[in-house]
């Protein structure tokens, strides 16, 4: 197999690598001919690595890389302006008590709050650059994904134009699990389009799998493959609405889909669970199960977050307790 | 330091109350031996532990008398009921000292940590607790109505699972209605005194559990006692033989457990990334240092090369270290002499062509560690494709075809283990049939469980441990 080279596009680099045309039939075979997935092994595996011990040095370092990981997210129905505010003030001081509490990687909001994100965070924005929060928003009639391409486009269109950084979109899973493969993947290289800015650069796409709704292993290992195909610069499990959300092993999975993608193209793609992570501890697991499955180099907020968004406060506590020796309580950190 | 080295998470020693030496446990006293003690020594450290007794013949004498009165006067007239009563106590004790039982397991074998409180210690429990069930319900064992205990069972088991030989050979057979004289190996001798112990604790009478302590002499002495009425013995094909040798002639039973070579296939359907998990567990779990590794290696030719690559890259995120620390994976080798076996055989592994491949990784000054090993370009000729190497190093071949894949499998003298990794379950079943081993797993490996038995073909003994079978060798049927 030749190795297509990552400045193609989406849909000439995948022709590259499946050695053919793009139809559904090739698509098909293509996905089918991933190694499959025993999902007793799996979770044995994942399970293994979630009895890591991280303590002193390992857990200090582990707490502020999962604070800088972090997509701190609200999505809500009933968002107001003043909630998105609350938000991005939390991302700007998460903790006051210790001014050196790193920042997370960006504030994860529906498309219409972007420009309030953006407004929030001032200077602190990162308008694209790698320094500073970014504005992540969920797009493509997020969570569900249930309208037509146009709408799903112009939804991120939206977003983008109002300034958001990355996009979070969800794919397709009633035409995913119909085998409309082609589908699913043109959807994606569409969106990616439409993150496209007027002076060429591109919001970041991370994209949404749903992993529940898939249900199988063997289904979110093609699901990865596919969304990393059509050109998604991260994978990310859920949408947070829908159970289970992010599981330890659903992620370890999709971490060997992007440890494989790298070792055939030399490309990294980044992974993001997404929903029901809320412990430090969680957190650690996979931190844990990241380094081991695809080494240190992974462990960056390019590489990795967590859509969460009552996991900074537990981190927040715990960073308090290294600090002082003791535990203080809910109240000695600020809710949103 | 980076993330991955993670910092040291060793488990406290603090929770042990050992004694500097221990004594035998006959007749429910701890007795002096008349042997010269001896001390066993922490693999990773190479420091003492304590010293223990050594039994000489007339020690045995008295623990099989003592075994034989227990049988006569309490155990072998007990209902099942109450046995069962006695061994559910013992088991529950088990649970409630297991993090103990962990620690010091850990500190005898040079073990990991992980591996005992995670998989031996809770499996010892369960198989009391499994056992402890059939102590009433013996006439379903499959020996008709009222089958009756053998009498004295004499049992001498090995160092790689001290504490889980132990329950193996001591719960099914106090369960069936036997007394037992153990003896434990030379190197690994602690856990079994906590066990006496824990006897003491569940007010186990006196005589039911004897366990002597001493070297290969102590056994042979026990294994040719005339009074002895069935034989378990788990341990090398060597010994094994000789106590065959020993007993025949004589109306003793006899179970072997011992050695293994099984072959861990793998086909190019298998899902690789546990296929990789499932090899990496076949061969170093407990160092290698298990009867039913998966040490030889069978993979389809088309897919060797990324399956070394995976498994190479995943050996190296292996930890070794401190069998203490709860992040270890590998542990030290449990003897010097074991530690030169292993060395040894790598050596002519290579001397004959193969060529041998390690991680980086930094070995311990002190104690006895062998890192984990791959050597590829084996054939199925090769000394270390052949004999049993009983340590971290795993033997890799290839085949094209499924017939020669249960070929190659099945080309051994013994017959103990095998894995089989295939995404197709009309092939797994297929091979599963035709490979010549007492226990096969498919998708997985190295998975015990008090009600699956387990035992060999060929010269991997006969006989088998756990389930309805592993009751009936303790059992004789009912007048």
């Amino acid at each position: 197999m030749t190795t297509p080279s990552a400045a193609l596009a989406p849909a000439e680099r995948a022709v590259q690598l499946l050695g053919s045309d793009l139809s559904e039939v090739a698509l098909r075979r293509h996905l089918e001919g991933l190694p499959t997935v025993d999902a007793v092994g799996l979770e044995a595996r994942a399970a293994a690595l979630g009895t890591r011990s991280i303590k002193t040095t390992s857990k200090a370092k582990a707490l502020d890389l999962t604070i800088r990981m972090i997509d701190l997210t609200t999505l809500q129905g009933n968002d107001t302006r003043g909630k998105v505010r609350s938000l991005v003030a939390k991302a700007l001081v998460p903790d006051a008590s210790d001014p050196s509490t790193p920042r997370p990687a960006a504030v994860c909001v529906y498309g219409d709050m972007v420009g309030n994100a953006v407004e929030a965070l001032g200077s602190a924005w990162s308008a694209g650059k790698d320094s500073g929060i970014n504005v992540a928003a969920v797009a493509t009639a997020f969570p569900s994904g249930r309208a037509s391409v146009e709408v799903k486009l112009q939804d991120t269109r939206d977003a983008v134009a109002a300034g958001a950084d990355e996009i979070d979109m969800v794919i397709d899973r009633g035409a995913f699990l119909e085998g409309n493969y082609g589908k699913v993947f043109d959807e994606i290289v569409l969106t990616k389009e439409a993150c496209r800015r007027d002076d060429g650069s591109y919001a970041h796409l991370k994209v949404i799998l749903e992993t529940g709704e898939l249900v199988t292993y063997d289904n979110v290992r093609r699901a990865s493959w596919l969304s990393i195909l059509a050109g998604g610069d991260f994978i990310k499990t859920s949408t947070g609405k829908v159970q289970p959300a992010a599981t330890l092993p659903v992620t370890l999975l999709m971490l060997q889909v992007v440890r494989d993608w790298e070792r055939l193209t030399g490309e990294r793609i980044g992974v993001k669970p997404a929903g029901g992570i809320s412990t430090a501890k969680d957190a650690m697991k996979y931190l844990v199960t990241v380094a081991e499955t695809c080494g240190e180099a992974w462990l960056d907020p390019h590489l990795f977050r967590f859509g969460a968004s009552s996991l900074l406060n537990d981190v927040l506590l715990q960073r308090q307790k290294l600090t002082t020796g003791r535990y203080s309580g809910p109240d000695y950190v600020t809710i949103d | 330091m980076t993330f991955l080295e993670y910092a040291p998470a060793p488990e406290s020693t603090a929770i042990l109350n050992l004694r500097d030496e221990y004594r035998l446990f006959i007749g429910g006293e701890w007795v002096a031996g008349s042997g010269t003690p001896f001390a066993s020594v922490s693999p990773s450290t190479e420091r003492q532990i304590a010293t223990f007794a050594s039994a000489d013949e007339g020690d045995v004498d008295a623990a099989v008398r003592a075994a034989r009165s227990a049988f006569r006067q309490t155990w072998g007239r007990m209902s099942g009921r109450d046995r069962g009563k006695y061994l559910f106590r013992i088991a529950r004790i088990l649970q409630e000292r297991a993090r103990e039982l962990a620690v010091a397991e850990s500190l005898d074998n040079g073990k990991p940590i992980k591996e005992t409180r995670d998989a031996d210690i809770p499996l010892v429990a369960q198989w009391f607790f499994h056992c402890a069930g059939w102590a009433d319900k013996l006439d379903h064992v499959g020996l008709g109505a009222n089958p009756q205990p053998h009498g004295v069972a004499a049992q001498i088991i090995p160092w790689n699972f001290p504490l889980l030989m132990l329950a193996w050979k001591v719960a099914p057979a106090l369960a069936a209605g036997n007394t037992v004289v153990l003896k434990p190996a030379e190197t690994t001798p602690l856990t079994a005194m906590l066990f006496a112990e824990i006897c003491e604790q569940a007010g186990l009478p006196a005589g039911v559990v004897n366990l002597i302590t001493g070297a290969g002499e102590t056994g042979a002495a026990l294994v040719r006692h005339p009074d002895v009425d069935k034989v378990a013995f788990t341990g090398s094909t060597a010994v094994g033989r000789e106590i065959a040798k020993a007993i025949a002639g004589t109306d003793k039973k006899l179970t072997l457990e011992l050695g293994g070579k099984g072959a861990n296939i793998v086909f190019d359907d298998a899902p690789l990334d546990q296929a990789i998990e499932g090899i990496v567990n076949g061969i170093f779990f407990n160092q290698g240092q298990v009867c039913c590794a998966g040490s030889r290696l069978l993979v389809q030719e088309n897919v060797h090369d990324t399956v070394m690559d995976r498994l190479k890259e995943r050996m190296s995120t292996l930890r070794l270290g401190d069998p203490l620390d709860k992040n270890t994976d590998v542990g030290a080798i449990n003897s010097t002499e074991q530690l030169e076996r292993i060395t040894r055989l790598v050596a002519q592994g290579v001397a004959e062509g193969g060529e041998a491949w390690s991680p980086a990784c930094e070995l311990p000054a002190e104690g006895y560690w062998f890192a984990p090993t791959v050597v590829t370009g084996v054939e199925a000729s090769s000394t270390i494709a052949r004999e049993e190497i009983f340590g971290p190093v795993l033997s890799v071949l290839t085949f094209r075809t499924p017939d020669e894949a249960i070929a190659k499998a099945n080309n051994t003298p013994y017959g103990l283990s095998a894995g089989i990794w295939s995404d197709k379950g009309s092939r797994v079943l297929a091979v599963a049939d035709k490979l010549r081993a007492g226990v096969v797993w498919t998708n997985t490996f190295n998975k015990f469980d008090p009600a699956s038995p387990f035992g060999g073909y060929k010269e991997s003994g006969y006989g088998r441990e756990g389930g309805v079978q592993g009751m009936q060798a303790y059992l004789k049927a009912g007048k």
